[in-house]
């Protein structure tokens, strides 16, 4: 979301961010990110083929967008979890149980991703 | 510390737990017992057999299932259903009952226990009801504590409201459907209360069993993304909300679309959006955090803030956009019926034709929930006292449902949960507080003003021991005036100012007033029961297949009309004859006449149950037309009129025309049926067109015979017959059962001279063909 009245500002500000998020976060989570943006660059391809190509099997689309969606929000799940910041939201959430729950939904997704492919 | 009665000392913490552990297994497993034997009723009084009508399909899809296995259910077409469409019952089904019973079947079969399925079937709403209070204890130990969950347990094991959609033989989705409704529900909260995606995936596989069981699953998917949306706006939003709702709307949508009759509902119809948008925002919110963390900048949140409401008003225009486009289904009939109540009488007859689409009468209220329904609001505002995320669950939940319960009887059903679980609550706040033994100390203002102040901590714990007992009743009154009085968003601020004011040391003095208040509730709860077993002995557990009714010397006086009917067409006609019904019926036909029907309760095809009520409504001669195009071979009408069976055909008459005037307004009109006066007869006053009408001559037809001459009476309408009764020319009697409830015709060939029927039946009896009036020729319909 770019601000339209200042773009100097602006990018000066998307500069600062990125400082601040390169800075701040531990290799781990650059690394759980990466494959967030992964799974959404992959998303949006789909998507781009569906809209511009054909959405013909749509089973197969839903199942492979939604393999990206619900592997997306399920990875950011886990970030969230493991993410020490957030330490005091999760009490009952050890990071090795977020992984088992990760696991156990990736699973679960999985499953219903592949017998909705066709 | 004061006590009002004496406690025991020498007990250690360990054994209390134990002993309170242990009885909360021994009473769970009682109220399991109780849920099972109260709905029993109706095996005791009539037999192990199948209620109702959307049962029998249910059961007769099952028997598919149970004897071809699950491939020939799947692809299960039915050429019999719906004469000559057929029906791909595969698809056009909710699964998930079906395969419970056939799973359940295959496992007792697997350990040589040869169960018959129809007693699978009997026995499964019963046997849920036991798992449903077993998931409402769990739920509501979620909102307050253990004795709560036991107290909402009971309940809803014997509440009406949920009685009478659950007794023995009653097979139908509602059975399963409530207990994976607080399954669902339950875990929804904790998955929310954790922020365990463990609990978010078991939400989502509960929620894909919810919507292969039944279409009711609307409500969760509506119900749960507005909990998030009501948090999200009430500044309520954090990492376990995206946790809980990311995961289980992820996995539960594509499950949904899993089964075939939803397919891709969950992406293209509008019921399903709010789940999506909400999803949406989610995403959006979560990302704001993450980027608010790393930047402190003011000006940069304020960015945030209005990027996030820009994306909004533009998913809402993009959603309005699409449907517009015709890509995302609008709003479907039924759904505008639940907000316009006089929508489906106008627009879909066939709808508001149905008994339980009716608005729900009050006293059905007291009936279905007896003193549940004044405890229900104490138990909702009792719950703005702490309120919680999950309070907020039960808020949203009890406001939507009463809602809908006032516009429909049948979602009565989805009300039951949350007022069992609102009035535990309730409940258990007023027996926590009167059984507690702590007096309250008599102080000086110094000493309250630390008391209240330490009091408001444990408040928050479910749990709390006993110190919270003088604050609770003093922040109770305050608190529920305040509630009725304010919107739950500003309440906070009053809860706020609320807990800084000096309170009073309130509580209950000495051992007469709790023992006052206690006797009174358990005297309460002993009506309660009493009446729930009433109400479910004589109101819910009538199969309506078998009727009953008491001879005059008290004993029971079984009816069993419809069964004889049903076994004489299945024995005396033709595996292929064609039964015309109204579409009530055609459930019961299939199921147990084995016949194929023309209509029936799936009521998918409007236009052929429209010409179902064109043929009953207008005409011989117009009528035997449609009967030989359909293939019609009998026609079966229930008659009530002798013994007084109040839900026959003659009564639901004018819903066929109304149905059959929506489709051919110019052919079928309902005022011609009502005298000039505008009564609904069928004495001498009756409209032409309705003693002319196929549906008013079947059912009278030789009824005057039956009183040998004295003055022919209708019981359900209380009205008298005329004196000479109508004719048949096109149709032949075949059979009438013993109450004459049941009346089956046989459709007559053509005649085999080429003559129409009707002259072909005077020349039989022996009259001459007028010269002067040429008789009425046959006319071709359409």
């Amino acid at each position: 979301m770019a601000p339209k009245s200042s773009p100097p500002a602006a990018s000066n500000v998307v500069h600062s961010l990125w400082k601040a998020y390169s800075d701040q976060t531990s290799d781990r989570m650059k690394f759980i990110d990466a494959f967030l943006v992964f799974l959404m660059l992959s998303g949006v391809a789909q998507f781009l083929y569906c809209v511009l190509v054909t959405d013909y099997p749509f089973n197969a689309f839903l199942a492979g967008f939604s393999s990206n969606v619900g592997q997306f929000v399920l990875t950011a799940s886990l970030r969230s979890q493991v993410n020490p910041e957030n330490k005091n939201e999760f009490k009952e959430v050890s990071p090795e149980r977020a992984f088992a729950d990760f696991a156990l939904g990736s699973i679960v997704l999985h499953f219903f991703v592949y017998n909705f492919l066709g | 510390m004061p006590t009002a009665y004496p406690l025991p000392t020498n007990l250690s913490p360990a054994t209390v737990a134990n002993t309170a552990s242990l009885i909360r297994i021994v009473a769970l497993a009682l109220i399991s017992g109780a849920a099972i034997a109260s709905r029993l009723f109706a095996v005791i009084n009539f037999e192990s057999i199948i209620h109702e009508f959307d049962p029998w399909f249910n059961y007769r899809a099952t028997r598919v299932l149970a004897s071809k296995g699950f491939y020939e259910f799947w692809n299960w077409f039915d050429p019999t259903a719906w004469y000559p469409l057929g029906r791909v019952v595969g698809g056009t089904l909710y699964p998930g009952l079906m395969a419970t019973s056939g799973v359940i079947y295959n496992l007792l079969h697997a350990i040589n226990l040869p169960v018959d399925i129809r007693n699978i079937c009997v026995l499964l709403a019963p046997g849920f009801s036991a798992l449903t209070a077993w998931a409402t204890y769990m739920f509501t130990k979620e909102m307050k504590d253990a004795s709560a969950g036991l107290l909402a347990a009971a309940f809803i094991g014997i509440v009406p409201g949920y009685i009478s959609r659950s007794v023995a033989g009653s097979y139908d989705n509602e059975a399963i459907a409530i207990f994976l409704l607080m399954i669902t529900f339950y875990c929804w909260i904790k998955a929310l209360k954790q922020g365990s995606a463990l609990f978010g995936t078991v939400a989502a596989v509960f929620y894909f069993y919810m919507v292969a069981a039944w279409g009711g699953y609307a409500f969760i998917t509506n119900m749960i993304p507005l909990h998030a949306l009501v948090l999200i706006l009430m500044g309520r939003f954090s990492s376990r909300l995206y946790v809980a709702y990311s995961s289980w709307y992820a996995i539960g949508t594509l499950a949904s679309m899993q089964v075939p009759f939803v397919g891709f509902q969950p992406v293209k119809t509008s019921e399903h959006m709010a789940a999506l948008g909400v999803f949406g925002l989610l995403q959006i919110v979560a990302f704001a955090q993450l980027v608010r963390s790393h930047v402190s900048s003011h000006q940069f949140q304020k960015l945030l803030a209005t990027g996030v409401i820009s994306i909004g008003i533009l998913g809402a225009m993009a959603f309005v956009l699409l449907t517009y486009k015709g890509w995302i289904a609008p709003w479907t009939g039924r759904f505008y019926s639940l907000w316009d109540t006089g929508y489906a009488k106008k627009y879909i007859p066939i709808i508001a034709s149905v008994s339980e689409h009716q608005p729900t009468a009050w006293p059905s209220f007291f009936m279905d929930l007896q003193f549940l329904v004044f405890l229900f609001p104490a138990g909702v505002i009792l719950c703005f006292r702490e309120l919680r995320d999950e309070h907020l669950f039960v808020i949203i939940y009890a406001v939507v449902a009463s809602y809908f319960a006032g516009v429909m009887v049948r979602l009565m059903l989805t009300l039951t949960p949350v007022v069992c679980v609102a009035s535990a609550v309730a409940l258990s706040t007023l027996l926590d507080t009167f059984v507690d033994p702590t007096e309250p100390e008599v102080v000086d203002d110094t000493r309250s003003e630390s008391g209240a102040s330490t009091i408001s901590a444990p408040g928050t714990n479910g749990a709390a021991p006993s110190p919270t007992t003088p604050a609770t009743t003093s922040k109770k009154a305050k608190k529920a005036a305040a509630a009725a009085a304010e919107h739950p968003t500003t309440l906070s601020d009053i809860l706020a100012s609320s807990s800084t004011k000096t309170a009073k040391p309130k509580g209950i003095y000495g051992l007469d007033t709790r023992i006052m208040v206690v006797l009174n509730t358990i005297c309460m709860l002993a009506f309660f029961v009493s009446h729930c077993t009433w109400v479910t002995s004589s109101a819910y557990s009538s199969p309506s297949v078998v009727l009953a009714s008491s001879n005059p010397d008290g004993s029971q006086h079984i009816i069993d009309d419809f069964r004889e009917a049903y076994y004489w067409l299945r024995q005396n006609t033709p595996e292929d004859a064609v039964v015309m019904s109204w579409w009530d019926y055609g459930y019961q036909i299939a199921g147990m006449a084995d016949r194929p029907t023309l209509v029936d309760n799936n009521t998918w095809n409007n236009t052929h149950i429209a010409t179902v009520g064109k043929a009953m409504s207008s005409s011989e001669e117009v009528a035997y037309p449609i009967l030989r195009k359909h293939d019609v071979s009998y026609i079966l009408v229930i008659f009530g009129g002798l013994i007084g069976y109040s839900g026959d055909d003659i009564n639901k008459f004018l819903w066929m025309v109304r149905i059959a005037q929506g489709v051919w307004p110019d052919e079928v009109q309902e005022p011609s049926f009502f005298t000039p006066q505008g009564e609904y007869k069928v004495d001498d006053n009756a409209s032409p067109a309705m003693r002319n009408s196929l549906m008013y001559k079947m059912s009278y037809y030789r009824f005057v015979d039956l009183f040998g001459g004295a003055q022919a009476m209708d019981r359900v309408r209380q009205q008298q017959v005329p004196k000479v009764g109508p004719t048949l020319d096109y149709l032949d009697e075949a059979f009438t059962s013993e109450n004459w409830i049941v009346r089956i015709y046989e459709v007559k060939k053509e005649d085999s001279l080429g003559r129409d029927l009707k002259s072909a039946n005077a020349f039989a009896q022996g009259k001459k063909r007028k010269r002067s009036k040429p008789t009425t020729r046959r006319r071709a319909i359409l």
